[in-house]
Protein backbone atom coordinates (compact mmCIF):
# COMPACT_ATOMS: atom_id res chain seq x y z
CA UNK A 1 0.00 0.00 0.00
CA UNK A 2 1.42 3.46 -0.85
CA UNK A 3 -0.82 5.73 0.70
CA UNK A 4 -0.39 8.72 -1.00
CA UNK A 5 3.56 9.08 -2.08
CA UNK A 6 5.61 5.98 -1.99
CA UNK A 7 6.91 5.62 1.22
CA UNK A 8 7.61 2.06 1.34
CA UNK A 9 11.31 1.86 3.47
CA UNK A 10 11.36 -1.13 5.09
CA UNK A 11 9.15 -3.13 2.36
CA UNK A 12 11.03 -0.51 -0.45
CA UNK A 13 12.51 -2.90 -3.44
CA UNK A 14 11.31 -6.00 -5.03
CA UNK A 15 7.95 -7.22 -4.32
CA UNK A 16 6.92 -9.86 -1.99
CA UNK A 17 5.57 -12.35 -4.21
CA UNK A 18 9.05 -13.17 -4.70
CA UNK A 19 12.25 -15.04 -3.28
CA UNK A 20 13.96 -13.53 -0.25
CA UNK A 21 16.11 -10.52 -1.49
CA UNK A 22 19.60 -11.55 -1.88
CA UNK A 23 22.58 -10.37 -0.62
CA UNK A 24 24.03 -8.61 -3.65
CA UNK A 25 20.80 -7.20 -4.26
CA UNK A 26 20.49 -5.73 -0.94
CA UNK A 27 23.78 -4.10 -1.30
CA UNK A 28 23.25 -3.00 -4.86
CA UNK A 29 19.91 -1.29 -3.12
CA UNK A 30 21.16 0.44 -0.34
CA UNK A 31 24.86 0.31 -0.34
CA UNK A 32 27.12 -1.76 2.74
CA UNK A 33 26.32 -1.08 6.16
CA UNK A 34 29.62 0.69 7.06
CA UNK A 35 29.36 3.34 4.21
CA UNK A 36 27.85 6.48 6.54
CA UNK A 37 27.23 4.22 9.30
CA UNK A 38 30.80 4.11 10.60
CA UNK A 39 30.65 7.97 11.83
CA UNK A 40 27.50 8.06 12.13
CA UNK A 41 26.32 7.97 16.09
CA UNK A 42 24.07 5.50 15.92
CA UNK A 43 22.24 5.39 19.38
CA UNK A 44 22.29 9.15 19.08
CA UNK A 45 20.55 8.74 15.49
CA UNK A 46 17.96 5.81 17.41
CA UNK A 47 17.52 8.57 20.03
CA UNK A 48 16.72 11.58 18.00
CA UNK A 49 14.30 9.62 15.54
CA UNK A 50 11.75 8.64 18.36
CA UNK A 51 11.87 4.93 16.83
CA UNK A 52 9.94 2.85 19.14
CA UNK A 53 10.07 -0.88 19.62
CA UNK A 54 7.57 -2.55 17.30
CA UNK A 55 7.56 -5.97 19.22
CA UNK A 56 4.39 -4.73 20.93
CA UNK A 57 5.47 -2.61 23.98
CA UNK A 58 6.56 0.01 22.24
CA UNK A 59 9.29 0.82 23.87
CA UNK A 60 12.47 3.87 22.64
CA UNK A 61 14.68 1.70 20.67
CA UNK A 62 17.79 4.45 20.82
CA UNK A 63 17.16 4.25 25.28
CA UNK A 64 17.54 0.39 25.16
CA UNK A 65 20.64 0.41 23.50
CA UNK A 66 22.02 3.20 25.11
CA UNK A 67 21.19 1.81 28.46
CA UNK A 68 23.10 -1.48 27.60
CA UNK A 69 26.03 0.40 26.67
CA UNK A 70 26.26 2.28 29.55
CA UNK A 71 26.33 -0.70 31.76
CA UNK A 72 28.84 -1.28 34.36
CA UNK A 73 32.05 -3.41 34.18
CA UNK A 74 33.41 -5.23 31.15
CA UNK A 75 31.10 -8.17 30.50
CA UNK A 76 30.56 -8.82 26.91
CA UNK A 77 26.60 -8.80 26.09
CA UNK A 78 24.44 -10.76 23.61
CA UNK A 79 22.04 -9.40 20.73
CA UNK A 80 18.60 -11.32 20.34
CA UNK A 81 16.90 -10.70 16.68
CA UNK A 82 13.37 -11.71 18.04
CA UNK A 83 11.29 -13.21 15.28
CA UNK A 84 9.18 -15.17 16.89
CA UNK A 85 5.72 -13.88 15.94
CA UNK A 86 3.96 -16.05 18.46
CA UNK A 87 0.62 -13.93 17.93
CA UNK A 88 -1.72 -15.99 15.44
CA UNK A 89 -2.82 -12.81 13.89
CA UNK A 90 0.17 -10.65 13.15
CA UNK A 91 2.12 -11.57 9.63
CA UNK A 92 4.82 -8.64 9.71
CA UNK A 93 7.72 -10.05 11.38
CA UNK A 94 7.26 -12.94 9.20
CA UNK A 95 7.28 -11.25 5.60
CA UNK A 96 9.87 -9.00 7.02
CA UNK A 97 12.36 -11.83 7.49
CA UNK A 98 10.81 -13.68 4.43
CA UNK A 99 11.92 -11.09 2.51
CA UNK A 100 14.35 -8.48 3.66
CA UNK A 101 16.70 -11.47 5.83
CA UNK A 102 20.06 -8.86 5.26
CA UNK A 103 18.11 -6.00 6.95
CA UNK A 104 17.25 -8.18 9.99
CA UNK A 105 20.92 -8.82 9.79
CA UNK A 106 22.41 -5.50 9.27
CA UNK A 107 20.50 -3.91 12.37
CA UNK A 108 21.64 -7.03 14.42
CA UNK A 109 25.45 -6.08 13.57
CA UNK A 110 24.34 -2.19 14.10
CA UNK A 111 23.04 -3.34 17.40
CA UNK A 112 26.29 -5.49 18.64
CA UNK A 113 28.65 -3.15 17.94
CA UNK A 114 26.44 -0.30 19.49
CA UNK A 115 26.36 -2.07 23.03
CA UNK A 116 29.48 -4.40 22.44
CA UNK A 117 27.72 -7.32 22.02
CA UNK A 118 30.06 -10.33 21.15
CA UNK A 119 26.71 -12.70 20.64
CA UNK A 120 24.24 -12.41 17.97
CA UNK A 121 21.19 -14.80 18.24
CA UNK A 122 18.27 -14.69 15.63
CA UNK A 123 15.26 -16.14 17.33
CA UNK A 124 13.03 -17.49 14.54
CA UNK A 125 9.26 -18.93 15.28
CA UNK A 126 9.33 -22.59 14.08
CA UNK A 127 6.32 -22.56 12.44
CA UNK A 128 7.34 -19.44 9.77
CA UNK A 129 9.03 -22.07 7.37
CA UNK A 130 9.42 -19.38 4.79
CA UNK A 131 11.04 -16.99 7.11
CA UNK A 132 13.42 -19.68 8.66
CA UNK A 133 14.62 -20.43 5.12
CA UNK A 134 15.35 -17.03 4.62
CA UNK A 135 17.04 -16.03 7.57
CA UNK A 136 18.93 -19.30 7.26
CA UNK A 137 20.72 -18.90 3.60
CA UNK A 138 20.67 -14.91 4.44
CA UNK A 139 23.06 -15.55 7.51
CA UNK A 140 24.96 -17.79 5.13
CA UNK A 141 25.78 -15.55 3.38
CA UNK A 142 26.95 -13.10 5.20
CA UNK A 143 29.83 -14.80 7.04
CA UNK A 144 32.30 -12.06 6.78
CA UNK A 145 30.46 -9.47 8.16
CA UNK A 146 29.07 -12.47 11.26
CA UNK A 147 31.97 -14.69 11.59
CA UNK A 148 31.02 -17.17 13.84
CA UNK A 149 29.16 -14.88 16.49
CA UNK A 150 25.91 -15.87 15.18
CA UNK A 151 23.31 -18.42 15.60
CA UNK A 152 19.71 -19.41 14.41
CA UNK A 153 17.48 -20.03 17.62
CA UNK A 154 13.87 -21.80 16.59
CA UNK A 155 11.34 -20.51 18.72
CA UNK A 156 9.16 -22.68 20.53
CA UNK A 157 5.48 -22.64 19.22
CA UNK A 158 3.32 -20.61 21.41
CA UNK A 159 2.13 -16.69 22.21
CA UNK A 160 4.95 -16.60 25.12
CA UNK A 161 7.62 -17.79 23.61
CA UNK A 162 8.31 -14.39 22.18
CA UNK A 163 8.27 -12.50 25.57
CA UNK A 164 12.03 -11.40 26.51
CA UNK A 165 12.33 -13.37 29.72
CA UNK A 166 10.96 -16.85 27.84
CA UNK A 167 13.21 -15.78 24.85
CA UNK A 168 16.34 -15.67 27.02
CA UNK A 169 14.94 -18.61 28.67
CA UNK A 170 14.26 -20.76 25.31
CA UNK A 171 17.71 -19.83 24.17
CA UNK A 172 19.33 -20.72 27.45
CA UNK A 173 17.31 -23.81 27.92
CA UNK A 174 14.96 -25.05 25.19
CA UNK A 175 11.79 -24.31 27.44
CA UNK A 176 10.15 -21.33 25.95
CA UNK A 177 8.71 -20.14 28.71
CA UNK A 178 8.98 -16.99 30.56
CA UNK A 179 10.97 -16.08 33.82
CA UNK A 180 10.74 -14.29 36.70
CA UNK A 181 11.79 -10.90 37.14
CA UNK A 182 14.07 -9.56 37.94
CA UNK A 183 16.95 -10.33 36.82
CA UNK A 184 15.80 -8.66 33.82
CA UNK A 185 17.40 -9.90 30.58
CA UNK A 186 19.35 -6.60 30.21
CA UNK A 187 20.97 -7.59 33.11
CA UNK A 188 21.16 -11.31 33.29
CA UNK A 189 20.14 -13.02 29.58
CA UNK A 190 21.38 -15.11 27.36
CA UNK A 191 24.25 -17.49 28.49
CA UNK A 192 24.15 -14.99 31.54
CA UNK A 193 25.23 -12.15 30.00
CA UNK A 194 23.36 -8.60 29.74
CA UNK A 195 21.21 -9.48 26.55
CA UNK A 196 19.58 -7.09 24.28
CA UNK A 197 16.22 -8.37 23.17
CA UNK A 198 14.37 -6.84 20.19
CA UNK A 199 12.12 -7.46 17.56
CA UNK A 200 12.86 -7.85 13.90
CA UNK A 201 11.65 -4.84 12.39
CA UNK A 202 12.57 -2.68 15.02
CA UNK A 203 16.27 -4.18 14.32
CA UNK A 204 15.81 -3.65 10.63
CA UNK A 205 14.84 0.10 11.37
CA UNK A 206 17.60 1.30 12.88
CA UNK A 207 19.74 -0.35 9.81
CA UNK A 208 17.99 2.15 7.58
CA UNK A 209 18.55 4.96 10.39
CA UNK A 210 22.48 3.84 10.46
CA UNK A 211 22.46 4.60 6.28
CA UNK A 212 20.22 7.98 6.43
CA UNK A 213 20.10 9.96 10.08
CA UNK A 214 17.06 10.53 12.32
CA UNK A 215 16.41 13.50 10.24
CA UNK A 216 15.48 11.17 7.28
CA UNK A 217 13.42 9.28 9.62
CA UNK A 218 10.95 11.76 10.40
CA UNK A 219 10.49 13.18 7.04
CA UNK A 220 7.40 10.38 6.91
CA UNK A 221 4.46 10.41 8.63
CA UNK A 222 1.02 12.14 8.82
CA UNK A 223 -0.80 14.24 11.02
CA UNK A 224 2.17 14.94 13.12
CA UNK A 225 3.28 11.50 13.69
CA UNK A 226 6.83 10.00 11.84
CA UNK A 227 8.07 7.49 10.43
CA UNK A 228 6.73 4.34 8.84
CA UNK A 229 5.65 0.81 10.44
CA UNK A 230 4.42 -2.60 9.12
CA UNK A 231 1.10 -3.54 9.69
CA UNK A 232 -1.26 -6.69 9.22
CA UNK A 233 -4.86 -6.10 7.60
CA UNK A 234 -7.13 -9.11 8.28
CA UNK A 235 -10.19 -10.53 9.01
CA UNK A 236 -13.24 -8.98 6.82
CA UNK A 237 -10.73 -7.25 4.20
CA UNK A 238 -10.26 -8.29 0.13
CA UNK A 239 -6.97 -8.44 0.63
CA UNK A 240 -5.39 -9.40 3.67
CA UNK A 241 -1.47 -8.70 4.25
CA UNK A 242 0.80 -7.01 5.07
CA UNK A 243 1.40 -3.42 4.56
CA UNK A 244 3.79 -0.79 4.89
CA UNK A 245 1.97 2.76 6.39
CA UNK A 246 3.08 5.89 7.47
CA UNK A 247 2.71 6.48 11.08
CA UNK A 248 -0.32 8.80 11.49
CA UNK A 249 -2.44 7.33 8.83
CA UNK A 250 -6.13 6.77 10.39
CA UNK A 251 -7.48 3.41 10.28
CA UNK A 252 -10.28 3.88 8.00
CA UNK A 253 -7.62 4.42 5.06
CA UNK A 254 -5.98 1.93 5.85
CA UNK A 255 -8.58 -0.69 5.84
CA UNK A 256 -10.34 1.07 2.62
CA UNK A 257 -7.27 0.58 0.77
CA UNK A 258 -7.18 -3.31 1.57
CA UNK A 259 -10.94 -3.22 0.31
CA UNK A 260 -13.01 -2.85 3.69
CA UNK A 261 -15.91 -0.25 3.97
CA UNK A 262 -16.96 1.68 7.27
CA UNK A 263 -20.61 0.47 6.58
CA UNK A 264 -19.76 -3.35 6.09
CA UNK A 265 -17.42 -3.57 9.45
CA UNK A 266 -18.67 -3.73 13.13
CA UNK A 267 -15.32 -3.29 14.76
CA UNK A 268 -11.81 -3.57 14.84
CA UNK A 269 -9.20 -5.50 16.72
CA UNK A 270 -6.25 -3.03 17.57
CA UNK A 271 -2.47 -3.90 18.14
CA UNK A 272 -3.28 -7.59 18.35
CA UNK A 273 -4.66 -10.39 20.84
CA UNK A 274 -3.27 -7.99 23.48
CA UNK A 275 -4.75 -5.45 21.84
CA UNK A 276 -8.49 -3.39 22.12
CA UNK A 277 -11.51 -3.39 20.38
CA UNK A 278 -12.79 -0.08 18.89
CA UNK A 279 -15.91 0.23 17.27
CA UNK A 280 -15.64 0.75 13.59
CA UNK A 281 -17.20 3.81 13.38
CA UNK A 282 -15.13 5.29 15.90
CA UNK A 283 -11.96 4.27 14.73
CA UNK A 284 -12.34 4.93 11.03
CA UNK A 285 -10.58 8.48 11.28
CA UNK A 286 -8.48 7.85 14.34
CA UNK A 287 -4.52 7.91 13.51
CA UNK A 288 -2.66 4.87 13.76
CA UNK A 289 0.20 6.16 15.64
CA UNK A 290 1.59 4.60 19.08
CA UNK A 291 1.06 7.52 20.96
CA UNK A 292 -2.34 9.48 19.82
CA UNK A 293 -3.83 5.07 20.04
CA UNK A 294 -2.11 5.07 23.50
CA UNK A 295 -3.89 8.50 24.43
CA UNK A 296 -7.21 7.26 23.38
CA UNK A 297 -6.55 4.10 25.63
CA UNK A 298 -5.95 2.05 22.41
CA UNK A 299 -2.93 -0.15 21.41
CA UNK A 300 -1.00 -0.02 18.22
CA UNK A 301 0.97 -2.97 19.89
CA UNK A 302 2.39 -5.26 16.71
CA UNK A 303 0.93 -2.87 14.33
CA UNK A 304 -2.49 -5.72 13.83
CA UNK A 305 -5.67 -4.16 12.32
CA UNK A 306 -8.22 -6.47 11.90
CA UNK A 307 -12.05 -6.23 10.93
CA UNK A 308 -14.61 -8.00 12.55
CA UNK A 309 -17.72 -7.41 9.88
CA UNK A 310 -21.16 -6.20 10.62
CA UNK A 311 -22.71 -9.67 10.61
CA UNK A 312 -20.62 -11.14 13.03
CA UNK A 313 -21.06 -11.64 16.70
CA UNK A 314 -18.17 -9.77 18.83
CA UNK A 315 -19.23 -11.94 21.77
CA UNK A 316 -17.87 -14.96 19.69
CA UNK A 317 -14.82 -13.55 18.65
CA UNK A 318 -13.85 -12.53 21.75
CA UNK A 319 -14.43 -16.00 23.10
CA UNK A 320 -12.33 -17.11 20.52
CA UNK A 321 -9.45 -15.37 21.34
CA UNK A 322 -10.08 -15.33 24.96
CA UNK A 323 -9.72 -19.35 24.18
CA UNK A 324 -6.55 -18.61 22.69
CA UNK A 325 -4.73 -16.40 25.22
CA UNK A 326 -6.39 -18.99 28.01
CA UNK A 327 -4.44 -21.92 25.85
CA UNK A 328 -1.35 -20.06 26.17
CA UNK A 329 -0.95 -19.59 29.55
CA UNK A 330 2.66 -21.11 30.29
CA UNK A 331 0.45 -22.50 33.37
CA UNK A 332 3.25 -21.34 35.83
CA UNK A 333 1.68 -18.84 37.43
CA UNK A 334 -2.28 -18.98 39.26
CA UNK A 335 -3.88 -16.38 38.87
CA UNK A 336 -2.83 -15.99 34.92
CA UNK A 337 -3.15 -19.93 34.58
CA UNK A 338 -7.02 -19.88 36.69
CA UNK A 339 -7.74 -16.77 36.16
CA UNK A 340 -8.00 -16.76 32.49
CA UNK A 341 -9.46 -19.89 32.06
CA UNK A 342 -12.10 -19.22 34.29
CA UNK A 343 -12.70 -15.76 32.50
CA UNK A 344 -12.54 -17.89 28.54
CA UNK A 345 -14.83 -20.69 29.71
CA UNK A 346 -17.77 -17.53 31.14
CA UNK A 347 -17.13 -15.64 27.90
CA UNK A 348 -17.34 -19.16 25.52
CA UNK A 349 -20.43 -20.02 27.79
CA UNK A 350 -22.18 -16.79 26.65
CA UNK A 351 -21.56 -16.42 23.24
CA UNK A 352 -22.47 -20.14 22.57
CA UNK A 353 -26.04 -19.73 23.88
CA UNK A 354 -25.84 -21.32 27.32
CA UNK A 355 -24.95 -19.05 30.29
CA UNK A 356 -24.92 -19.64 33.75
CA UNK A 357 -26.26 -16.78 35.78
CA UNK A 358 -23.00 -14.42 37.18
CA UNK A 359 -21.19 -15.22 34.09
CA UNK A 360 -21.12 -11.91 33.03
CA UNK A 361 -20.81 -10.75 37.06
CA UNK A 362 -17.64 -13.02 36.77
CA UNK A 363 -15.74 -11.84 33.76
CA UNK A 364 -15.84 -8.17 35.47
CA UNK A 365 -15.08 -9.14 38.64
CA UNK A 366 -11.82 -11.03 37.09
CA UNK A 367 -10.50 -8.44 35.14
CA UNK A 368 -9.53 -5.95 37.38
CA UNK A 369 -8.29 -9.42 39.50
CA UNK A 370 -5.86 -10.96 37.43
CA UNK A 371 -4.17 -7.58 36.18
CA UNK A 372 -0.24 -7.77 37.34
CA UNK A 373 -0.59 -11.32 38.98
CA UNK A 374 1.94 -13.30 36.66
CA UNK A 375 5.41 -13.10 35.90
CA UNK A 376 4.84 -11.72 32.51
CA UNK A 377 2.39 -9.79 31.39
CA UNK A 378 0.44 -12.06 29.36
CA UNK A 379 -2.80 -12.13 31.74
CA UNK A 380 -2.58 -8.16 31.75
CA UNK A 381 -2.89 -7.92 27.73
CA UNK A 382 -5.48 -10.96 28.04
CA UNK A 383 -7.87 -8.90 30.32
CA UNK A 384 -6.83 -5.56 28.57
CA UNK A 385 -8.92 -7.48 25.49
CA UNK A 386 -11.72 -8.69 27.70
CA UNK A 387 -12.25 -5.18 29.08
CA UNK A 388 -12.46 -3.42 25.61
CA UNK A 389 -14.91 -6.50 24.16
CA UNK A 390 -17.00 -5.52 27.24
CA UNK A 391 -16.92 -1.71 26.35
CA UNK A 392 -17.36 -2.23 22.54
CA UNK A 393 -20.18 -5.42 22.69
CA UNK A 394 -21.69 -4.26 26.11
CA UNK A 395 -25.28 -4.54 24.55
CA UNK A 396 -24.09 -7.90 22.70
CA UNK A 397 -22.87 -8.94 25.92
CA UNK A 398 -25.97 -7.63 28.04
CA UNK A 399 -28.29 -9.89 25.48
CA UNK A 400 -26.48 -12.91 25.46
CA UNK A 401 -26.46 -12.72 29.40
CA UNK A 402 -30.47 -12.48 29.43
CA UNK A 403 -31.55 -14.21 26.90
CA UNK A 404 -28.82 -16.83 25.52
CA UNK A 405 -29.67 -15.43 21.85
CA UNK A 406 -26.90 -13.40 19.68
CA UNK A 407 -27.77 -10.01 19.16
CA UNK A 408 -26.38 -9.71 15.79
CA UNK A 409 -27.32 -13.12 14.25
CA UNK A 410 -30.03 -14.19 16.53
CA UNK A 411 -29.03 -17.40 17.03
CA UNK A 412 -28.26 -19.04 20.58
CA UNK A 413 -24.58 -19.51 18.70
CA UNK A 414 -23.53 -16.47 17.93
CA UNK A 415 -22.33 -17.65 14.74
CA UNK A 416 -24.70 -18.33 11.68
CA UNK B 1 7.66 16.12 56.50
CA UNK B 2 5.19 13.75 56.90
CA UNK B 3 3.25 14.62 59.39
CA UNK B 4 0.55 11.40 59.10
CA UNK B 5 1.35 9.56 63.03
CA UNK B 6 4.27 7.09 62.85
CA UNK B 7 2.27 3.96 62.40
CA UNK B 8 0.81 4.58 59.31
CA UNK B 9 3.80 6.18 57.63
CA UNK B 10 4.76 3.97 53.94
CA UNK B 11 7.88 1.62 54.81
CA UNK B 12 9.21 2.07 50.98
CA UNK B 13 8.76 -1.65 51.14
CA UNK B 14 6.15 -4.12 49.38
CA UNK B 15 5.35 -7.36 49.07
CA UNK B 16 5.82 -9.31 46.10
CA UNK B 17 4.94 -12.72 44.75
CA UNK B 18 6.99 -14.36 42.94
CA UNK B 19 4.10 -16.14 40.49
CA UNK B 20 6.11 -19.10 39.51
CA UNK B 21 6.92 -20.16 42.78
CA UNK B 22 3.88 -19.59 44.48
CA UNK B 23 1.43 -22.83 44.62
CA UNK B 24 -1.39 -21.55 46.20
CA UNK B 25 -0.88 -22.42 49.43
CA UNK B 26 -3.12 -19.90 51.16
CA UNK B 27 -0.35 -19.46 54.48
CA UNK B 28 0.72 -16.08 53.80
CA UNK B 29 -3.03 -14.64 54.25
CA UNK B 30 -3.94 -15.15 57.50
CA UNK B 31 -0.25 -13.93 59.04
CA UNK B 32 -1.34 -10.00 57.19
CA UNK B 33 -5.35 -9.90 56.59
CA UNK B 34 -5.16 -6.30 56.46
CA UNK B 35 -2.17 -6.59 53.58
CA UNK B 36 -3.23 -10.08 52.14
CA UNK B 37 -6.24 -11.21 50.78
CA UNK B 38 -6.85 -14.56 48.68
CA UNK B 39 -8.70 -15.23 45.38
CA UNK B 40 -11.14 -18.02 44.70
CA UNK B 41 -7.77 -20.39 44.24
CA UNK B 42 -5.93 -19.09 47.30
CA UNK B 43 -3.23 -17.25 45.40
CA UNK B 44 -2.74 -14.14 47.24
CA UNK B 45 -4.18 -10.42 46.46
CA UNK B 46 -1.71 -7.91 47.87
CA UNK B 47 -3.10 -4.71 48.46
CA UNK B 48 -1.67 -2.34 46.63
CA UNK B 49 1.05 0.36 47.64
CA UNK B 50 3.98 0.62 50.15
CA UNK B 51 3.64 -1.39 53.41
CA UNK B 52 3.01 0.80 56.24
CA UNK B 53 5.28 0.78 59.42
CA UNK B 54 2.61 -0.66 61.37
CA UNK B 55 1.63 -3.53 58.79
CA UNK B 56 5.48 -4.38 58.62
CA UNK B 57 5.41 -7.18 61.44
CA UNK B 58 2.61 -8.87 60.09
CA UNK B 59 4.21 -8.85 56.80
CA UNK B 60 7.61 -10.32 57.49
CA UNK B 61 5.65 -13.32 59.51
CA UNK B 62 3.86 -13.73 56.12
CA UNK B 63 6.91 -13.85 54.33
CA UNK B 64 8.43 -16.35 57.44
CA UNK B 65 5.02 -18.42 56.59
CA UNK B 66 5.48 -18.93 53.18
CA UNK B 67 6.60 -23.23 52.48
CA UNK B 68 7.47 -21.33 48.63
CA UNK B 69 9.83 -18.69 49.48
CA UNK B 70 7.58 -17.01 46.92
CA UNK B 71 7.15 -13.78 49.23
CA UNK B 72 9.52 -11.13 49.73
CA UNK B 73 9.49 -7.53 50.88
CA UNK B 74 11.49 -5.43 48.47
CA UNK B 75 12.01 -1.80 47.38
CA UNK B 76 8.64 -0.14 45.36
CA UNK B 77 10.78 -0.48 42.02
CA UNK B 78 12.56 -3.60 42.90
CA UNK B 79 10.69 -5.41 39.75
CA UNK B 80 10.73 -3.20 37.22
CA UNK B 81 10.60 -5.19 33.82
CA UNK B 82 12.69 -2.13 31.53
C1 LIG C 1 3.16 -12.84 26.10
C2 LIG C 1 4.07 -11.96 25.29
C3 LIG C 1 4.45 -12.37 24.02
C4 LIG C 1 5.33 -11.61 23.25
N1 LIG C 1 5.67 -12.03 22.00
C5 LIG C 1 6.53 -11.28 21.24
C6 LIG C 1 6.91 -11.71 19.92
O1 LIG C 1 6.47 -12.75 19.43
N2 LIG C 1 7.78 -10.93 19.22
C7 LIG C 1 8.30 -9.76 19.75
O2 LIG C 1 9.09 -9.10 19.08
N3 LIG C 1 7.95 -9.34 20.98
C8 LIG C 1 7.09 -10.07 21.74
N4 LIG C 1 6.76 -9.65 23.00
C9 LIG C 1 7.41 -8.42 23.52
C10 LIG C 1 8.80 -8.77 24.08
O3 LIG C 1 8.66 -9.10 25.45
C11 LIG C 1 9.78 -7.58 23.98
O4 LIG C 1 9.18 -6.46 24.59
C12 LIG C 1 10.15 -7.21 22.56
O5 LIG C 1 10.64 -8.32 21.82
C13 LIG C 1 11.21 -6.12 22.58
O6 LIG C 1 11.45 -5.64 21.28
P1 LIG C 1 11.03 -4.18 20.81
O7 LIG C 1 11.42 -3.23 21.95
O8 LIG C 1 11.80 -3.95 19.58
O9 LIG C 1 9.56 -4.19 20.61
C14 LIG C 1 5.85 -10.39 23.78
C15 LIG C 1 5.46 -9.98 25.06
C16 LIG C 1 4.57 -10.73 25.81
C17 LIG C 1 4.16 -10.25 27.18
S1 LIG D 1 1.85 -14.96 33.73
FE1 LIG D 1 0.97 -16.67 32.57
S2 LIG D 1 2.10 -16.72 30.64
FE2 LIG D 1 3.28 -15.42 32.06
S3 LIG D 1 4.75 -16.82 33.03
FE3 LIG D 1 2.95 -16.80 34.34
S4 LIG D 1 1.66 -18.49 33.63
FE4 LIG D 1 3.17 -18.09 32.04
S1 LIG E 1 2.03 -18.85 51.36
FE1 LIG E 1 3.44 -18.57 49.65
S2 LIG E 1 2.92 -20.21 48.21
FE2 LIG E 1 1.22 -20.00 49.64
S3 LIG E 1 -0.21 -18.60 48.66
FE3 LIG E 1 1.06 -17.37 49.99
S4 LIG E 1 2.74 -16.71 48.65
FE4 LIG E 1 1.75 -18.40 47.60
Amino acid sequence: MTLGHDTRRLLAGPTLDGDPERYPAHIARLGALRAGAADRDIIGSLEASGLLGRGGAGFPVGRKWRALADRGGKSSAVVVANGAEGEPASHKDRILMAHRPHLVIDGAILAAEAIGADEIVFYVGREHEAALSAMKSAIAERKADLGRRAKLVQAPLGYVAGEATAVVNAINTGKGKPTTVPPRVSERGVGKKPTLVQNVESLAYAALIARYGDAWYRTAGRLGSKGTALVTVSGAVKDAGVWEIELGTPVGEVAEEAGATVARTRAVLLGGYFGTWANASDAWALPMDPATMKSAGLAFGCGLLWLLPTASCGVWATAQIMEYLADASAAQCGPCLFGLRAIADANTRLAAGRPTAGDLALIERLIPQTVGRGACHHPDGAVQLMASALHVFGEDFAHHARTGVCLVTSTPTGVR
Amino acid sequence: MDRRPKELKPTGLKLRIDWILCDGYSLCSPEAPDVIDLDEWGYPIIRPGPIAECELKDAKRAVGACPMSALSLVPLDFDKRS
